[in-house]
């Protein structure tokens, strides 16, 4: 034990890092000018700190010498603070008297070329971080009670998918969505690439496991109003939106939207069919309840109407229903809320030929579509002939960072490819044409795909862009260019399909807001890290899934879904959190209680305690990120052991 | 009465009279007056896009000097080449500040420097939008020939670059759809508004300019439309003069005339003519006569 140790001495080790560090680095010469550094008791150097026989150096030294604190001298404390503040505890030593100084990412990687002066860096970097260790004080982690349910915001495929991995699991889960309906854009899917499996047939299946589901609590028709708390104990305030129907009562029967006399565009036909202004999503909704659109509805309108009420033989309708909120308590939540297309309307050169007969990819699926407005014939939504000639146009607004979006969509390569195809298996004698930059299939499965469309089917693949579309009398007129022969193309379409490029759903922006987790510059939640950490946020607790976070198909989905899934189960399989205890605390004495550290706070850690007029910081929620100690201009916050005087020290050290 | 600095162009003075005549008749109904530039030079015609050659730079800019030395911050424009050019050359002595210096250097007889912010080039369209309001425009109309349908050509040197553009999209602009629909002038469905018109291509490649009026003039017939207008002198021959010719070998083909916004503006407001119908090749007067526009 350390018992005899100087609490502000400090030994040293420093790393070679094979020769990643030593080939830079003189590691003899930063031995011998840190030897007699005020407060080292030793300094040591080994091959690699990280292996197991200098893990072992490592505890030994913390287990024997007579030190307060170690400093490592390796690689980015991102990579291996962990590994030796556990090393450490192991060895009995408080984990957080250890520090990493980088001489790595910091130095002998960024000057490989320049030995001497590489040298001098990697002591002084050592020298500020022995000045900290130090200061350092011993410091014991936070823990926190967890709360065993989930919410999973969003109800497509991907939220499903969490949803049942983790009820399955044996924990209580809320499956939040918008809609009235769960299922997300699958539901709205034809076929779905590279197998053609009808998309409803494998999706309803799930969609009632999950409505069965013993362990799932579906809240649709719900939006998240208001998210409070912290990893294991987040508080979420669900609006529960009006549907002016009691849902306790409504058997879906559908006899209210029979009777209902206001037609309106369906969104979930992408306007190409009508729904009522009393409806239920489509046939196989989950839950099927239906509800009044408060927009279109008459009686909201005009005070007269009433014909739902006379015709639900339950009295289910009630038009007096308000908004609700509910509160729950969760210990994790998995953000998984899907994407809309791209508004064709931004695509300028194109606007000048829009009618009824251009339209995105998702109401062509709905056009395919078995149970669709044409049950699943292809007829030209102007006036219900078949499309002879078809063109299909990808990558429309991706991949144009001048003009629209410059990410690649992903999907569309393939499922273009896909409604081709099945356009020709409904049409034999239609000429589908597809105007592609380059064809993106790389997959399982996938170049098959589109390689069976391009030869088998005869889908004429031209390589080039569409300039402008404009309408001749019932004709499409697409004026393009193919890139391979050098000639400018004009077809004559009946029909044009619009791969539109694919966006994070609309309202993602407060959402994430809400839940305080960072979008991407393109609107896409931020993963933690984008290789190993891909289903977390920064934010702790936090996690996502599906095309919220980037394009992607079903197969992706399913995978991230149930990444998300198994960490939120690794996550609560802990009935205690802890939590790193380099937080922020507040020196009352100094504290003016002017509050503008609590609007630096991006984690709503810092509370004003107007009262007596002091800021203090809730430990729990603090990830040490040290904006509120900037910001406080009466110097009364500090972090622990990254308090002020340590910074000094460690530019005193060096300058 | 307002006044607005103004530079005409070459074509103005000559085959494009029509255009500048009846704009002052239009302008003096709205009460503006349209001073004319004391010492203008000619545009140069089109914008050089050398980038080490910028003598090219020199004839805008020297117009641009002229406006600066009136005292007046816009520059109104009507020419759609002109206007290109002018306000090319502007941008470029803003934003480049080595050109910019250069052509300072070697200017140095000039009483003063042009630095590119003093003067704001303004297009007829942007100058009756902006500074006069379509609203204003609309109230002096006097002629309202319900049941006559245009053709609103753009082209392209109204457009493009987009930095210059007279409509927020240069590639579906509304402005001149906005203004005559004001003025109680339906336009019809014109899906080559902004197709080139061969431009300069008319003293080399007569044929290809040809192909492209018998598909613009083809499109705006097509759609019903009695007449094109348009903003650019270029254009009004290219697609004017064509006519003929393509007539003579396309059967079926409709002729249609070939107007300036500020010829038909100005009959709207209630100018008695739109000045001298012989420049015109397809002659507008029967239309005009038959839609009440004219006596
Ligand atoms: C035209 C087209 C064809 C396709 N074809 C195929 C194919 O053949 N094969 C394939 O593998 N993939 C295909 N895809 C891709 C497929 O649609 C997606 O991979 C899949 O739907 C993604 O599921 P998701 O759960 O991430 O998102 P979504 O299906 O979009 O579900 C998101 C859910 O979240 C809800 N939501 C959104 N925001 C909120 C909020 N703020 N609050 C509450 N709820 C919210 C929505 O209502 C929705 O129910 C296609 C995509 C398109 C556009
Ligand atoms: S997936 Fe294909 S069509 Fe879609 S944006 Fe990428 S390259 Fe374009």
């Amino acid at each position: 034990m350390i018992k005899s140790a100087r609490l502000n001495s400090v030994g040293v080790f420093v790393c070679h890092c094979g020769i990643n560090i030593a080939s830079t680095v003189d590691i003899e010469e930063v031995k011998r000018q840190l030897a007699g550094y005020p407060g080292v008791e030793f300094v040591k150097d080994y091959q690699y700190m990280c292996s197991e026989p200098g893990q072992l150096l490592f505890k030994e030294a913390c287990r024997s010498e007579t030190v307060g604190g170690v400093v490592v001298a390796s690689c980015s404390p991102r990579l291996h603070e962990t590994t030796f503040r556990r090393a450490a505890a192991e060895a009995g030593m408080n984990p957080y008297r250890v520090e990493i100084a980088n001489i790595r990412e910091q130095c002998s990687w960024v000057h490989h070329d320049e030995k001497e002066k590489a040298t001098i860096k990697a002591v002084d970097i050592i020298k500020s971080v022995i000045e900290r260790s130090k200061r350092n004080e011993s410091l014991s982690s936070v823990s926190i009670k967890t709360v065993k349910k989930v919410l999973v915001v969003g109800a497509g495929i991907s939220g499903m998918q969490a949803a049942l991995n983790i009820a399955n699991s044996g924990i209580e889960t809320y499956l939040l969505d918008r809609e009235p309906s769960i299922g997300g854009r699958m539901a709205q899917l034809s076929e779905t690439f590279p197998t053609l499996d009808c998309s409803q047939c494998i999706l309803t299946p799930r969609m009632v496991e999950v409505g069965q589901n013993k362990r799932i609590t579906l809240m649709t028709y719900s939006e998240v109003e208001e998210v409070s708390g912290y990893v294991g104990n987040f508080k979420v305030k669900v609006r529960r939106k009006a549907a002016y129907v009691d849902w306790d009562k409504c058997t879906g029967c559908g006899l209210c939207s029979e009777k209902c006399p206001k037609k309106v565009p369906s969104e979930f036909d992408r306007s190409l069919g009508r729904r009522k202004a009393i409806y239920s999503q489509f046939p196989q909704a989950v839950p099927n309840k239906t509800v009044i659109d408060r927009e279109s509805c008459l009686y909201f309108k005009t005070g007269k109407c009433r014909l739902c009420v006379e015709a639900c033989p339950l009295g289910a309708i009630d038009f007096e229903q308000e908004d609700r909120i509910e509160e729950i308590e969760v210990g994790a939540i998995v953000v998984a809320t899907g994407y809309d297309l791209y508004e064709k309307e931004k695509i300028e050169e194109y606007r000048i030929g829009y009618c009824e007969d251009v339209i995105d990819g998702l109401a062509f699926e709905r056009l395919l579509s078995s149970s669709g407005p044409t049950q699943g014939r292809v007829l030209r939504p102007s006036d219900g002939t078949v499309p002879k000639e078809v063109v299909f146009i990808q990558c429309v607004g991706s991949r144009d960072p001048d003009h629209h979006l410059p990410y690649c969509s992903r999907i569309c390569c393939m499922y273009t490819a896909k409604h081709a195809m099945l356009y020709k298996h409904r049409v034999p004698d239609g000429q589908p044409y597809v105007f592609y930059m380059d064809i993106r299939s790389g997959g399982k499965n996938y170049e098959e795909f589109v390689q069976r469309t391009i030869e088998e089917e005869r889908v004429l693949y031209i390589r080039g862009r569409v300039a402008r579309l404009y309408r001749d009398g019932k004709k499409v007129v697409v004026v393009g260019a193919d890139t391979i022969s050098g000639k400018k193309i004009e077809i004559r379409a009946d029909m044009v399909v619009l791969a539109m490029a694919m966006r994070p759903s609309g309202g993602i922006g407060e959402l994430s807001k809400k839940l305080k987790i960072q979008v991407d510059q393109n609107g896409f939640l931020s993963e933690a890290h984008p290789k190993l950490r891909p289903v977390e946020t920064l934010t702790r607790g936090v996690f996502l899934a599906g095309c919220a976070q980037a394009p992607k198909d079903i197969t992706d989905t399913v995978s991230q879904a149930g990444a998300a899934a198994s960490m939120v189960l690794e996550l609560l399989s802990n009935e205690e959190l802890t939590h790193s205890p380099t937080t922020a605390w507040v020196d009352e004495e100094l504290c003016a209680g002017c509050g503008q550290c609590v609007a630096q706070c991006a984690y709503g850690a810092i509370e004003l305690d107007t009262r007596r007029k002091k800021a203090h910081v809730n430990d729990i929620l603090c990830q040490g990120c040290g904006a509120c100690v900037a910001a406080c201009p009466s110097a009364a916050v500090n972090q622990r052991n990254f308090s002020i005087s340590q910074y000094y020290s460690m530019i005193e050290s060096i300058v | 009465m307002e006044v607005v600095s103004y530079m005409p162009g070459c074509t103005l003075k000559t085959s494009g009279r029509n255009f500048e005549k009846s704009a002052i008749t239009l302008f003096d109904i709205l009460g503006v007056t349209m001073e004319e530039l004391d010492r203008w030079v000619c545009c140069g015609t089109t914008y050089s896009l050398s980038s080490d050659n910028i003598m090219n730079q020199l004839a805008p800019v020297r117009t641009l000097l002229r406006a600066k030395e009136t005292g007046r911050r816009e520059l109104l424009v009507l020419c759609s080449m002109c206007y290109n050019t002018l306000r090319r050359a502007q941008s470029l002595v803003l934003h480049d500040k080595e050109k910019r210096d250069k052509i300072n250097e070697f200017m140095y007889r000039e009483k003063t420097t042009f630095d590119g912010d003093e003067i704001r080039v303004v297009h007829l369209l942007n100058y009756l939008k902006d500074s006069v309001g379509f609203e204003r425009v609309a109230k002096r109309v006097v002629k309202k020939p319900s049941d006559l349908k245009i053709a609103l050509y753009y082209g392209c040197m109204l457009l493009r670059p987009h930095e210059v553009s007279v409509d927020e999209s240069s590639e579906d602009p509304t402005i001149m759809e906005e203004l005559f629909s004001l003025c109680g002038v339906t336009p019809v469905y014109f899906p080559f508004k902004t197709e080139c018109c061969g431009s300069y291509q008319t003293v080399n490649q007569r044929d290809m300019v040809l192909s492209r009026a018998e598909r613009i003039v083809g499109s705006a017939a097509k759609n019903g439309a009695d007449m094109i207008v348009v903003s650019c002198p270029l254009c009004c021959h290219n697609l004017d003069s064509s006519q003929q010719r393509v007539a003579d070998t396309v059967r079926g083909f409709r002729k249609i005339p070939v107007m300036y916004i500020s010829q038909l503006l100005a009959l709207l407001v209630g100018a008695d003519d739109a000045g001298d119908y012989r420049l015109h090749s397809v002659d507008p007067r029967p239309v005009l006569k038959e839609k009440g526009l004219i006596g």
